[in-house]
């Protein structure tokens, strides 16, 4: 009868403290589901590391205190689903930031539409993301436009009269991407047939001999091979292996180190487009995050962690604005987002949720990534 | 570039990868072909082994050519572990229960691999001997890629020799034949398992070291797919028949080649290719291309 006693009061003492718990400090949650491991597990990491530092610069808000839960995304679209409806099911978050990778991204779209809640894409490029779903928003620009900055560079300053693409066809971005630089570089050299070759390869592969060999037979002046860094890292060694010389162009997942340490001296003069660069800070707040990022890591910030920073801080800014942690308040504050002053760039988010921003190219020279020039939108 | 030196390189390419499929499924056959245990954690012991082989290098001061044989011995230790922990004792509960077991043992290994060495790829050091390209009448060979089949035919004699003529290699083919036999006839069981378990990790982390060389991307997961192909190239050759294995290794390698340089549009089907030649030879020929009939005992 005692023990019964004794456990009726521990109930009661532990619902009390819950309860008491939840009218005072009930923190507000925000959800992150990123890649930590597989094929894209850089630029996951990279990415939560930009929101890790911007919770400790900016941990509370409305006097509440903010609380991130990462959750592995595992680079798999199934997962990326999994992962998204255990946020908001389980965690009950308010809002959600994530994925490195469009593929990932859309495949949480339907859930986070349906279910209602708000999600900021730091660095998904693919155009599809955002369109025709009024909760996903994104920092950062979009393929048609990165698709183009590269065929302008390759026509422009390589002076390519031909290209050849090499793409992943398990991953949107890739295809994407590879799709806005065909339709670009043929306008602008004018030649339909100044496409000689679209080969492909599946996330995973280790071997691109083959399709190498087919690309070296037609001679192009230039090869575009948007994918992950480490396959595209491979399949530009396995390139100079088979003694192709022209140079490689690829897109904004190319900033990785693994990118320089897996492809060594075969990624040499690799050019990509990319979100930012700590080469070239564009806003006050750029240069408070690199400060604060070198504090923190003792390293030059990347664009991944840039953008997850930025997606924090603009949710942060706009439950502000709305002065409510409520996930339909928040999207209809993001739906009005103008001007927003991030690490990356201003943000203004248009009608479908994508921000309009200004390109990176960068060069990997010496090992390193170098800046080359900024492109401003068309 | 001629019609002709672009079948050649494709060709290359294609004994370059096969010899690689064939050098892992030697190491999956043997164990199978002893102990009648398909050991699906093969394939993460061959990601330990590169590993393994990755930290020899780059966190001590021992030679990598010194590292490619150290690193394979602690794996066949690592194996020799596995086999103590995971399948002894089982060994006389039904295959099945063994066989999940092993399924076991890899996720294990996986997710060990993803704590102790985190989610993101590390690069392997190519030592620089092996890393530069030797050009033969427009054919473009890696030097690596001249070593691996080299180093597959090396260990194929070799491991022929060793099962057929030494004693070991006899007790093992009688171990294949019957346990309790063998062990009337003076075997000591346990020894010559752990003796097989050592030799198939050994095999499984030079197989890694290899793959590391040529494709110098490290993963926790790397060992999968290498891990399924090469247990469909030991299957399509005849399971517990290393010849068999190598030349299983051979027609997926130069068979994937093939399909993505002839047929671009099936690329994607690429993988599917290797499950696509195991059905077939299930059907058409189930004990593999040089296989032993296994007649019912009655």
């Amino acid at each position: 009868m005692k023990r019964k006693i004794g456990l009726m009061l521990l109930v009661l003492v532990v619902a009390c403290s819950s309860w008491v718990g939840f009218a005072f400090a009930q923190p507000i949650k925000i959800g992150v589901f990123e890649p930590m491991t597989g094929p894209s597990a850089a630029g996951g990491e990279m990415t939560v590391e930009g929101i890790e530092l911007a919770l400790e610069m900016k941990g509370e808000v409305l006097g509440r205190e903010v609380q991130i839960i990462v959750v592995d995304n595992k680079s798999d679209k199934v997962e990326a689903a999994n992962a998204v409806s255990r946020l908001i099911e389980r965690d009950q978050v308010v809002a959600i930031i994530g994925s490195y990778g469009s593929s990932l991204s859309m495949a949480a779209g339907d859930i986070v539409n349906k279910a209602k809640v708000p999600t900021v894409g730091c660095s998904p490029t693919n155009p599809l993301v955002t369109l025709n779903n009024d909760y996903y928003f994104r920092v950062c620009f979009i393929d048609p436009f990165q698709g183009t900055v590269m065929a302008n560079y390759a026509v422009n300053e390589l002076g390519a009269k031909t290209a050849a693409v090499i793409q992943d066809v398990t991953q949107d971005y890739s295809v994407g991407l590879s799709k806005y630089f065909i339709d670009a570089f043929r306008k602008l050299t004018g030649d339909p047939n100044s496409i000689v070759e679209v080969s492909a390869y599946n996330t995973g592969d280790q071997d691109f001999t083959a399709q190498l060999t087919n690309v070296k037979n037609k001679q192009p002046d230039v090869i575009f091979a948007p994918g992950n860094y480490g396959e595209s890292a491979l399949l530009i060694r396995q390139a100079r292996d088979l003694g192709i010389e022209v140079p490689f162009l690829g897109g904004d997942t190319w900033e990785a180190p693994e990118f320089l340490s897996i492809g060594g001296e075969a990624v040499e003069g690799a050019v990509f487009s990319t979100h930012f660069t700590a080469e070239a800070p564009v806003t006050p707040e750029s240069d408070k995050f690199l400060a604060a990022y070198r504090e923190k890591f003792g390293k030059e910030a990347n664009a991944f962690a840039a953008l997850g920073y930025d997606a924090y801080m603009l949710i942060l800014d706009v439950i502000e604005k709305v002065g409510s942690a409520d996930s339909q308040a928040i999207r209809d504050g993001l739906a009005q987002v103008e001007g927003f002053v991030g690490a990356t760039g201003i943000i203004t988010l248009d009608e479908n949720g994508d921000a309009v921003k200004s390109a990176v190219i960068n060069k990997v020279e010496d090992g390193k990534f170098v800046y080359l020039t900024t492109v401003e939108p068309f | 570039m001629g019609n002709l030196s672009m079948f050649l390189q494709h060709l290359t390419n294609g004994i370059s990868l096969g010899s690689l499929y064939a050098l892992i499924a030697i190491g999956y056959t043997m164990v199978y072909g002893i102990l009648r245990l398909i050991n699906f954690a093969h394939g993460d012991i061959f990601m330990l082994g590169v590993y393994l082989t990755y930290f020899g290098i780059l966190y001590t001061s021992i030679p990598w050519w010194l590292v490619f044989v150290i690193a394979p011995a602690i794996t066949g230790i690592i194996g020799l572990f596995l086999e103590k922990v995971c399948y002894k004792p089982l060994r006389d509960s039904p295959r099945i229960t063994i066989l999940i077991s092993a399924i076991g043992a890899s996720f294990l290994l996986q997710n060990l691999g993803i704590v102790l060495f985190g989610g993101r790829p590390r690069a392997f050091p190519v030592p620089r001997v092996l890393n530069h390209v030797v050009k033969v009448r427009g054919v473009s060979i890696n030097v690596i890629t001249f070593i691996i089949p080299v180093v597959t035919i090396l260990l194929l004699v070799g491991l022929t020799y060793f099962i057929t003529k030494t004693k070991t290699g006899m007790a093992m083919r009688a171990l294949s034949r019957d346990y309790e036999t063998a062990s009337l006839m003076g075997i000591d069981i346990n020894k010559i398992i752990s003796i097989t378990f050592f030799m198939g990790s050994l095999l499984a982390a030079v197989g890694g070291i290899m793959w590391g060389a040529r494709y110098p991307q490290l993963m926790p997961l790397m060992g999968m797919m290498p891990g399924l192909k090469s247990f469909i190239a030991a299957v399509v050759g005849g399971i517990g028949n290393i010849a068999g294995a190598v030349a299983g290794g051979f027609i997926l390698g130069l068979g994937e080649i093939m399909l993505v340089a002839l047929l671009p549009r099936l690329t994607g089907y690429r993988d599917a290719f290797a499950f696509v030649v195991l059905i077939i030879i299930l059907l058409v020929k189930p004990s593999g291309l040089m296989g032993q009939r296994e007649t019912e005992k009655v």
